[in-house]
């Protein structure tokens, strides 16, 4: 594999990674418009425990990622007072001002960034993505994905049966943020450097558009459209300074032609049919 | 001093406040987060200036940065809004920002990434109150976006336009039912919130002199800050909202340095939604759709 290849499989992997975070929220109908902010917890986070504490590289990465599920878990409950677009902005704001607070820390260094000794090869950031999506797949299978899905498509009504809406929201945007803290920390670890304004808000808003692109009715639209994302603008290298014009496009025929992603819950069932299950806790009214 | 920086930052809040009531006008009567807001907000700054570039008056540049703004807002409508309408609640969203992304490198292809220098068109002067300065582009600013601001809430509270937006934003279903022509008047809104977000970029070029591709992006979510702080639809509550927000700005950049801005403006934005989810002015919100 070459130098350009291995590059970009790894700008892939920290971008399905990142996909996956703001996945899990998005599931139970949260838009968290301020990933990045996570990440730059679990990036700082992580790097400092390797510079200044001597730590271990696989003890680091997930600490961070446990730092930035602290941040969450702490900030979901006020946040999570909010709704729908507010909530969104919240998340919005909360991103801006993690990365602003970052920008102002003289002990990481500031704007000038923060180097970070101890080093993860390619092969570390295939394995974290492996075990991500590995994890999120097998997350996908059990109730908690089903009561996330039953929260988007009714809060109340899933409030009704009896699920614990609130504590599901916040588990859910909890975990999210413990994904993108340990894509920050290994950010951070592989490419030898942290720095505040590499969190931005692009970053948060561009990971929520291919995830969107890609399809939230399914564990694989994340997926989908993070390689949609990350390979497509090199493809269309070939249109030179016009790429991202040509990008663009087709993002916006994409949504017009597809809005509900690339891959569908029904595009998925055609291709492998298979007996609609009734749910085992609904009783046989339909008789 | 004070009084100097509260001048300052009550003519920066000017700009805010045209993005925020454009922000304003698509969430609160159409319910949707328009992201090609700061591509608009852009596009007026830029094409007035490739039009300047090309020799022609002001006024013509102004009014075909705005007529290129409102073109491009009829398209997010069209392709954005209508089409997906239906669907999932944050598909407009993402192909609104696929918009930004499209106007962004547009103009990076036509004019390149370095800031480009806007010709002074307000005469170089400086109006003396006392010990305060102002100069004579931040009054034409802040005497422009009030007024327009001022017209529009006129628009919206006097003219049968205004009325059927309103009913519009109420309740839609009702409002069809009454016979409004929701098809062609969600393109009036769409149109007029293209017009004054392009007219923010015109102002903010001529304040500061300088055009880039990407200068809409920092404006535009400062927009969306003032518009939460004033309470999602309401106009007034966004012209509260952006003053506010310059205000903020230009007092932290003052006082505790320009790296804190972020920290301060929306830390204030942070703490608005979570003690008074509906903003300064709004009413409580109802559930929202995204």
């Amino acid at each position: 594999m070459s130098g350009y290849q291995s590059g970009l499989l790894v700008i892939l992997c920290f971008n399905v990674i990142a996909a996956y975070a703001v996945y899990l929220p998005l599931a139970a109908g949260q838009l968290n418009l301020g990933v990045a902010g996570f990440m730059a917890v679990g990036a700082y986070g992580a790097a400092i425990l390797t510079n200044e504490m001597g730590w271990p590289l696989v003890a680091a990465v997930p600490a961070g990622g446990l730092a930035a599920g602290l941040v969450a878990l702490v900030v979901a409950v006020p946040i999570l007072r909010t709704q729908g677009i507010y909530l969104a902005l919240a998340t919005f704001a909360l991103g801006q001002v993690i990365a602003a607070i970052f920008l102002n820390l003289d002990i990481v260094g500031g704007a000038a960034g923060y180097p970070v000794a101890a080093y993860a090869g390619p092969g570390g950031v295939y394995a974290l993505t492996g075990a991500v999506v590995a994890a999120v797949f097998l997350l996908s299978r059990t109730r908690f994905a089903l009561y996330l899905t039953a929260i988007k498509s009714d809060p109340v009504v899933t409030d009704l049966m009896g699920i614990d809406v609130r504590g599901m929201q916040v588990a859910a945007l909890t975990l999210g943020a413990v994904i993108a803290g340990l894509g920050g920390g290994l950010y951070g670890h592989h490419f030898s450097f942290v720095e505040a304004q590499h969190f931005n808000v692009a970053l948060s808003i561009y990971t929520v558009l291919y995830v969107l692109l890609g399809g939230v009715q399914t564990v694989w639209g994340p997926l989908v459209g993070a390689v949609f994302f990350t390979v497509l603008p090199e493809v269309l290298r070939v249109g030179g300074g016009w790429r991202y014009v040509l990008f663009a496009l087709l993002i916006i025929g994409f949504m017009a032609l597809r809005p509900q992603g690339i891959v569908t819950a029904g595009s998925w069932r055609r291709r492998s049919p298979a007996p609609a299950r009734v749910p085992a806790s609904l009783p046989e009214a339909a008789e | 001093m004070i009084a100097q920086q509260l001048v300052n930052g009550l003519m920066l809040g000017a700009v805010y406040v045209l993005v925020a009531v454009s922000f304003t006008l698509t969430i609160g009567i159409l319910n949707f987060l328009n992201f090609s807001i700061p591509g608009l907000f852009m596009a007026g700054g830029m094409v007035s200036f490739v039009l300047l570039r090309a020799g022609l008056h002001w006024s013509l540049a102004i009014l075909g940065a705005v007529a290129a703004a409102v073109v491009v807002a009829l398209a997010v409508e069209r392709l954005s809004y209508r089409l997906s309408r239906a669907r999932e609640a944050e598909v407009p969203l993402v192909s609104s920002l696929g918009f930004l992304v499209l106007l962004e490198n547009l103009a990076l292809v036509t004019v390149g990434s370095d800031q480009q220098a806007f010709p002074p068109l307000v005469p170089d002067f400086n109006l003396r109150l006392g010990g305060l300065v102002i100069g004579g582009a931040q009054l034409v600013s802040l005497v422009a976006a009030l007024a327009l601001v001022a017209g529009m809430s006129l628009v919206l509270t006097r003219t049968s336009l205004g009325r059927q937006i309103r009913s519009i934003a109420e309740n839609r279903e009702t409002a069809v039912i009454l016979g409004i022509d929701v098809g062609r008047l969600v393109p009036c809104v769409f149109a007029l919130s293209a017009a004054f977000t392009a007219l923010g970029g015109v102002l903010f070029a001529l304040n500061y002199l300088q055009v880039s591709p990407f200068m809409g992006e920092g404006v535009g979510f400062k927009g969306v800050a003032a518009m939460i702080l004033g309470g999602m639809g309401s106009v007034w509550g966004a012209v509260a909202g952006g003053l506010l927000i310059g205000l903020t700005e230009v007092l932290s950049i003052g006082y505790l340095g320009a790296d804190v801005v972020n920290v301060t403006v929306y830390g204030l934005l942070l703490a608005v939604l979570i003690l008074r989810p509906q903003g300064l002015f709004g009413r409580p919100p109802a559930r929202e759709k995204l």
